[in-house]
């Protein structure tokens, strides 16, 4: 059965959606707060941020995360910075101005209202942040400074030097320390959600596994908050943590939540290449590094081979030889296109043979212009800690010589399908930060993941969840000896069950490699029908195979990483599938998606608004049956859709 | 490269841990130490054994999660880095590496390498934090704070809450993780407000935990990942005996 999606966005002029919305959904009591459960899982910027506020509240609230502590979720791992419409560089940005650089950022493929209330809510971020004492970097009068970011001509990302995921984390994460010294939050680290549980078509909890005694925990809540970030593990390789998975949100796919643009994947352009095969991880370069840094390849095919061979530095090739090659193809943003363009660019120089490693897959990032112009100083001022860890991991000193960079899968736009309150089609399950699929639409801009995540925790979702939780101030605790949470918990045991009984003798890592090898091939940068087609036929071979083959060891009541990982392979084997799917329905190119079958003769990425100018939203029917899509329109109503142009 | 590793493994907090050796081959210099462990781990699986048991997640260094003791040092004997950014080019072919966890009374062990550092999240929970409701705040340039007070809290914000500070220290302290937090705060405006009951209670439940006394030696600085320095631990002496001062 389709959904029936109502995004439930507010009437009126896009500037006062919010502020009508706002007036018009209910509150809740003191009084009542204090009698409502939620339970929030995942504590990065989204789920701390979201818990802190709903527990000042009054609302009692129950975190959980995967690691030990709330402090060490992925978005401490957020480099560069965090957009806000402040204008204190009085460089003309506005709440317009950041609305609409997303909206075209994302090409035309996130939602109007959505978006323009990210924006708004941007600048109440950074003052939230200062009072909390994060440390953002300032100017010599002691006021904010700012920086630039792909996608955007202003100076409106604030940061903490290369820090600044660590720092507004930390702000967040001493909220929620705050609130749970006050005894309105409960924290369970080491806890992984591996269920979550509806009772009367409603969410009413969760199942949890103690990763420490491998026992399985019912908690019960009248809204359960989804908060576990994005799914980019489904590559194996990617700058996401190795922990970092999407398995929250496939439980609340498989138990019926919408799955929305699960193909939107972002590529991130500055990567420390791929070296070997005994990698397990990639390593992110910040975007900030484009403010100073000047991408290039050889224009001469003898200087490729030169470089290559190590005969020629890359220092030695004469500035008329090389192709800045996105100051070349973009004149009016240069070197800060946003990450899709920037990231295809690069493919298809190094597809043209010009790529700068043994590999052929980097090509360089260089500070020389930078250092002549500003000096070394002040450079390292800027990214010294990040050119310290490049040289830390590549040997290579990146003050003397570029830096060598490659795509590296990064993000994901697509996520859970939400309405304006950020509910999912579940009713009682809500879905923030990079877990859902609202604000991004195609492509994220840099800065931009901080600024979601914050805007959905402290200001979007302490307000709107108080609509649901109006209608509950009668209900009691919930209770969680009912057979639903008996059913989910033995489902949950008996997929470990099963997962053990294999005895196979191909290790998680092992499957999950091969799992990576077939999306980055066939779902990666570049995509067409016939390697789609394959993907699919693929990932379903593999699968039957984890099912097969799997070798697991330990047991289930101890300490068992191989088995949080293999749980978690299992859902990405499914995911892969999925991804391949939206792909494969979406025959047009937009930001992060790119077709090879539609694209403009300048190779850019070709929109078909006329027939696909919706978020495709999924709906689970079983591991090996078709999911069934459903399509939410997205009404253009102040914004003209044009073909992105960052030329001129 | 080839190496022999000597690990310790210890099934849970109640159990006899015990050192275990294993060799790795042909490992490359680009390799880091944590995909080292995978790719130990990823053998030992293949053998029917169990994998040593580490924290690990970011991998770049930022997290904190990662905590080993190699060659007894905190995090190996490369400055400035977290374990996952160690590459194996640091260490010589055919050499033994020995691997411990965090030895501290404060951060009993769950298994192998894996500690617990709830101890760190109390402390904070304590009073690591300044009192700001959600939405009641001024505008983010309502108070001018000089360059040079932002930039030095932000050293100090740099701690990544790791533990390598207690875990070398031969008293088994806290204080720089605590000074850190503290001295953060302490350079901006808004954290002085509460300043006096920060230091106090997160002194006292930095004690109340088990951690040891600070005797200056160092010792935690030379190992922070971060390079959080000791002068830290001078202002949240300062702080602390202010606080007391007022009482």
């Amino acid at each position: 059965m389709a959904y029936t999606l109502d995004a439930k966005t507010p009437a009126g002029e896009l500037a006062q959606k919010w502020s009508n919305h706002k007036a018009a959904i209910k509150v809740v009591s003191p009084a009542n707060k204090r009698k409502l459960d939620i339970i929030v899982v995942g504590t990065g910027l989204g789920g701390a941020s979201a818990a802190a506020s709903l527990g000042e509240l009054g609302y009692n609230v129950k975190i959980f995360c995967i690691s030990d502590s709330p402090r060490r979720a992925h978005s401490i791992a957020a480099q560069g910075g965090i957009n806000a419409a402040k204008n204190y560089q009085n460089d003309n940005d506005s709440i317009y101005r950041l609305f609409y650089d997303t909206i075209k950022g994302g090409d035309y493929r996130a939602r109007e209202a959505n978006v323009y209330r990210l924006a708004e809510v941007s600048n109440l971020i950074i003052d939230q942040c200062v009072a909390q004492g994060v440390p953002f970097a300032r100017e010599y009068g002691g006021l904010l400074a700012n920086r630039s970011f792909g996608g955007a001509q202003v100076s409106r990302t604030f940061y903490a030097r290369g820090q600044t995921g660590q720092q507004l984390l930390l702000g967040a994460y001493a909220a929620l320390n705050k609130e749970i010294a006050a005894g309105s939050v409960k924290s369970y680290p080491r806890h992984e959600m591996l269920d979550i549980v509806i009772e009367n078509g409603e969410a009413c909890g969760i199942i949890a596994r103690n990763l420490v005694t491998g026992e399985l925990e019912r908690h019960g809540a009248h809204a359960v908050v989804i908060a576990t970030g994005g799914y980019g593990n489904v590559f194996f390789l990617s700058t996401n943590a190795m922990a970092s998975n999407g398995s929250a949100a496939f439980q609340c796919y498989r138990k019926g939540a919408g799955f929305a643009n699960p193909c939107f994947t972002q590529i991130h352009p500055t990567c420390i290449p791929v070296h070997g095969t005994q990698q397990s991880k990639l390593t992110l370069m910040s975007e900030s590094l484009r403010n100073d840094g000047r991408i290039w390849v050889p224009k001469k095919m003898e200087d490729v081979k030169a470089i290559r061979s190590g005969a020629k530095k890359p220092s030695d090739i004469a500035e008329e030889d090389r192709d800045y090659y996105l100051e070349r193809r973009y004149p009016a943003f240069g070197n800060l296109v946003p990450r899709d363009v920037a990231s295809r660019a690069a493919k298809e120089r190094c597809d043209a043979g010009f790529g700068v490693n043994e590999t052929g897959l980097a090509v360089f990032l260089d500070f020389k212009t930078a250092i002549e112009r500003l000096g070394k100083e002040t450079i390292k001022q800027r990214y010294g800690n990040l050119f310290d860890m490049y040289e830390e991991i590549t040997d290579v000193n990146p003050y003397e010589q570029p830096m060598q960079i490659f795509p590296a899968v990064h993000y994901t736009m697509g996520g859970i399908w939400v309405d304006y309150n950020l509910m999912t089609t579940i009713p009682g399950l809500y879905a923030i930060g990079e877990a859902n699929f609202s604000d991004h639409g195609a492509n994220r801009l840099g800065a931009s993941a901080l600024m979601q995540g914050l805007a959905d925790g402290y200001f979007v979702l302490p307000y709107t969840i108080g609509d649901y939780l109006s209608k509950k101030i009668q209900a009691p605790k919930v209770k969680t000896d009912t057979k639903a949470f008996d059913e989910a918990e033995k489902g949950v045991q008996a997929r470990i069950d099963r997962l053990f009984a294999i005895k196979g003798t191909q290790t998680v890592d092992d499957i999950h490699k091969r799992l990576g090898l077939i999306m980055w091939d066939n779902v990666g940068m570049a995509r067409t029908k016939e390697s789609l087609e394959k993907a699919i036929v693929e990932i379903q071979k593999l699968r039957k195979e984890f099912y097969k083959d799997l070798k697991l060891v330990g047991t289930a009541d101890s300490f068992n990483v191989e088995l949080e990982k293999a749980l978690r392979l299992e859902d990405f084997l499914e995911l892969g599938e999925l991804m391949a799917r939206d792909a494969l329905n979406r025959e047009e190119s937009c930001g992060g998606h790119f077709r090879s079958e539609h694209q403009t003769e300048d190779g850019e990425a070709l929109r078909h608004d006329d027939k696909f100018a919706y978020a495709a939203v999924w709906e689970y029917k079983g591991i090996d049956n078709v999911p069934e899509m459903t399509i939410e329109n997205l009404e253009y109503e102040f914004v003209h859709r044009a073909q992105r142009n960052y030329k001129d | 490269m080839n190496f022999t590793l000597k690990i310790w493994r210890q099934r849970d907090a109640k159990s006899q841990g015990a050192f275990e050796t294993y060799k790795v081959e042909n490992i490359s210099a680009d390799t880091s130490f944590l995909e080292m462990m995978d790719i130990l781990n990823n053998n030992l699986i293949h053998e029917g054994k169990e994998p040593v048991a580490f924290d690990h997640d970011c991998r770049e260094g930022i997290c904190g999660m990662c905590s080993m003791h190699i060659n007894g040092h905190a995090h190996g004997p490369s400055q400035a880095v977290t374990t996952c950014q160690m590459y194996m080019r640091k260490f010589k072919d055919g050499s033994t590496i020995t691997i411990e966890p965090w030895r501290s009374a404060a951060f009993p062990v769950i298994r192998d390498l894996v500690v617990d550092r709830s101890a760190y999240d109390k402390i904070l929970q304590a009073g690591g934090f300044i009192s700001v409701r959600t939405n009641s705040v001024p505008d983010g340039n309502a108070i001018p704070i000089p360059k040079a007070d932002a930039d030095e809290s932000m050293d100090a914000a740099a701690c990544v809450g790791c533990g390598a500070c207690a875990a070398t220290c031969k008293n088994g302290s806290a204080m720089l993780f605590v000074a850190a937090r503290v001295s953060s705060l302490a350079k901006l405006p808004q954290g002085k407000v509460e300043g006096a009951r920060r230091a106090k209670s997160m002194v006292a439940k930095m004690d109340e935990l088990g951690f040891g006394n600070c005797t200056n030696t160092g010792a935690c600085q030379a190992q922070c990942p971060k390079q959080v320095s000791i002068a830290h631990i001078a202002r949240l002496n300062r702080e602390f005996l202010a606080a007391k001062f007022q009482d």
